[in-house]
């Protein structure tokens, strides 16, 4: 599908001030919408624009990022099953607001991705089936990836019993 | 981790023969660290749970404080079957995200190395899974043969296995004749043994009862589950980045796209060889009709190190050494996040790159295909038994090293 006619199919289902559309200089698709309609929009993506691909969910997390005016952006990668057709999905998160509906209904696949988001971000994901940390134990308190999570220091290992040799 | 994963049984009289059983993550078969929790009752699996995170280092926090060029040493150890295929995702995302295009001796060597790094791997990941369903004799074949692989990769960079081959705007070193006469001699010896190993496993009858029908992905369900790379083709889906949007030098050459429409391990296994003859044929292309000139972009972009002479013998080597490697001089980047994948071994490769206009990744997002893939292993294991565990496990090639990051 085209930029043209998927920008017409959008226009006629969402309406045209919802959403915006752009390219990169490397002719990178992108689509910007409104969070709290994520699935209708993935849902429209995937039967009528035959983006039936979702290559990965990822997160980026603003917080010192000159000029942005949202926390947390979520990133979906669509493509297709037929072709190297890309579209880069974003919708916007603040606090303390950090829910969105998941995107298991649709596509498998994004069950580990969301859960790995969720680990590393903290984003809950509505209506997932089974949201548990995937990389870091299930007692892990911070949110690596976030931005206010330092690379070194104390913290981390606080989490955990010290157990001393009398005890084991 | 642990808490959480087991719910105790419907009721007492099931509970009788059902029982829990722990796969790793300390266990041969599983060859990295991953854990599987099974629920069986006497050989058939009811119930398998991956667990993962045995080996999570944080790679993706990592990038986010290591330079464009100090973080491809990170990616070495993502899949480190095939590092040089990481190397080369890492640095094409890099170079799409600031406009570098990378002269054609560059793309035709990074193409040959890919290729290589295809073999390398789909030799590990089939050779491990012979000998996990009972065929040692395959592994040793294919081991042997990435020994080969080794000593091509010693003599192009010095490293076998951290190979960190690949630099912004170009690469380490250029290839030497004596790389390109290693590669002939590989191109050249290789179908024999690959065909030996076709003698030793196709009509293998242990193999193929213990992989034929055994953990079946259909096409719907390979998309569903966003499955890309061998495993994808093997059900059906026809999708090769090589052939979809041509990167590197891809558009070049002539070559097929394996696929298959079963779907179960042993056609993965089938799919995996028969890419690596393709990978040969577009080696052989490559190597024969490899450009000569630099390898590296001009020095007055300012995006590579120049090379020793230059920096020790005259001064404007020297000075660009400088301003590349100075914090706060290094080359410029747009504000700016891209998304750029490559046809890794194992599926699609890509990094999503965030750039907040500084020499260091703002989000350097990685997207692993070891990950995506193991995500369904439990839907693949419904039904089975205990012993299809590592058919299965070995047809996904999981490395846990990409798997946990």
């Amino acid at each position: 599908m085209d930029a043209n006619a998927l920008k017409q199919a959008l226009q006629q289902r969402f309406g045209e001030l919802a959403w915006q559309y752009s390219e990169s200089r490397r002719g990178e698709r992108r689509l910007v919408i409104p969070a709290g309609q994520l699935l209708s929009y993935l849902e429209f993506l995937r039967s009528d624009c035959g983006f039936d691909a979702l290559l990965d969910i990822t997160c980026v997390d603003y917080l010192h990022y000159r000029g942005a005016k949202d926390r947390f952006g979520l990133v979906y990668l669509l493509g297709t099953s037929t072709s190297g057709e890309r579209l880069v999905l974003r919708c916007y998160l603040n606090e303390p607001n950090l829910k969105i509906a998941s995107a298991v209904p649709l596509w498998e696949g994004a069950n580990w991705l969301e859960r790995e988001v969720f680990d590393m971000f903290g984003i809950a994901f509505e209506g997932h089936p089974d949201l548990r940390r995937v990389l870091l134990p299930e007692e892990f308190a911070g949110f690596p990836l976030r931005k206010d999570y330092p690379l070194r220091g104390r913290g981390e290992r606080h989490n955990f019993e010290r157990i001393s040799r009398n005890q084991s | 981790m642990a808490s959480g994963l087991l719910e105790p049984p419907a009721s007492a009289i099931d509970q009788e023969y059902r029982w829990t059983l722990n796969f790793g993550p300390q266990h041969p078969a599983t060859h990295t660290t991953l854990r599987i929790l099974l629920q069986i009752e006497g050989e058939r699996v009811l119930d398998a749970r991956p667990d993962i995170g045995y080996l999570h280092s944080g790679f993706e926090k990592i990038g986010e404080h290591l330079n464009y060029n100090q973080y491809v040493t990170v990616t070495d150890r993502m899949n480190y079957i095939s590092p040089l295929a990481n190397n080369i995702a890492w640095h094409s995302a890099v170079e799409n995200l600031l406009g570098i295009d990378v002269p054609l001796r560059c793309k035709y060597i990074r193409t040959i190395l890919a290729e290589l790094a295809r073999i390398s791997d789909h030799l590990l990941c089939n050779g491990a899974c012979a000998l996990d369903t009972g065929a040692f004799t395959a592994f040793l074949y294919a081991f042997n043969q990435r020994e080969e692989l080794y000593q091509i990769f010693e003599t192009l960079c010095g490293a076998r296995f951290t190979t960190s081959y690949t630099r912004v705007g170009g690469l380490m070193y250029d290839a030497t004749p004596k790389f390109i006469e290693q590669v002939r001699q590989f191109v050249k010896n290789f179908p024999k043994v690959h065909a030996d190993v076709c003698r030793l496993l196709n009509r293998n009858r242990i193999f193929v009862e213990r992989t034929k029908g055994i953990g079946v992905l259909t096409k719907a369900e390979a998309i569903s589950r966003c499955a890309t790379g061998p495993v994808a083709r093997a059900s059906g889906v026809t999708r090769d980045l090589r052939k979809d949007s041509p990167y590197l030098a891809y558009g070049d050459f002539d070559f097929n796209v394996i696929c298959s429409t079963d779907g179960d391990c042993f056609h993965r296994y089938l799919v995996r060889m028969d890419e690596m003859l393709e990978s040969l044929r577009i080696i052989e292309q490559a190597l024969e009709n490899l450009p000569p000139g630099p390898v590296n972009v001009p020095m007055a972009d300012r995006a590579i190190l120049p090379d020793k002479s230059r920096v020790y013998n005259t001064i404007e080597g020297l000075i660009t050494h400088f301003e590349v490697v100075m914090t706060n001089r290094g080359f410029q980047s747009p504000r700016d996040e891209c998304y750029t994948a490559i046809e890794a071994p194992n599926g699609e490769l890509g990094f999503y790159i965030v750039s907040d206009g500084s020499e260091t990744a703002y989000r350097a997002r990685c997207r692993p295909p070891s990950f995506i893939h193991f995500a369904m292993f439990s839907h693949l294991m419904k039904g089975h038994q205990v012993s299809d565990i590592v058919a299965v496990l070995g047809s996904l090639n999981v490395i846990a090293a990409e798997l946990d990051r």
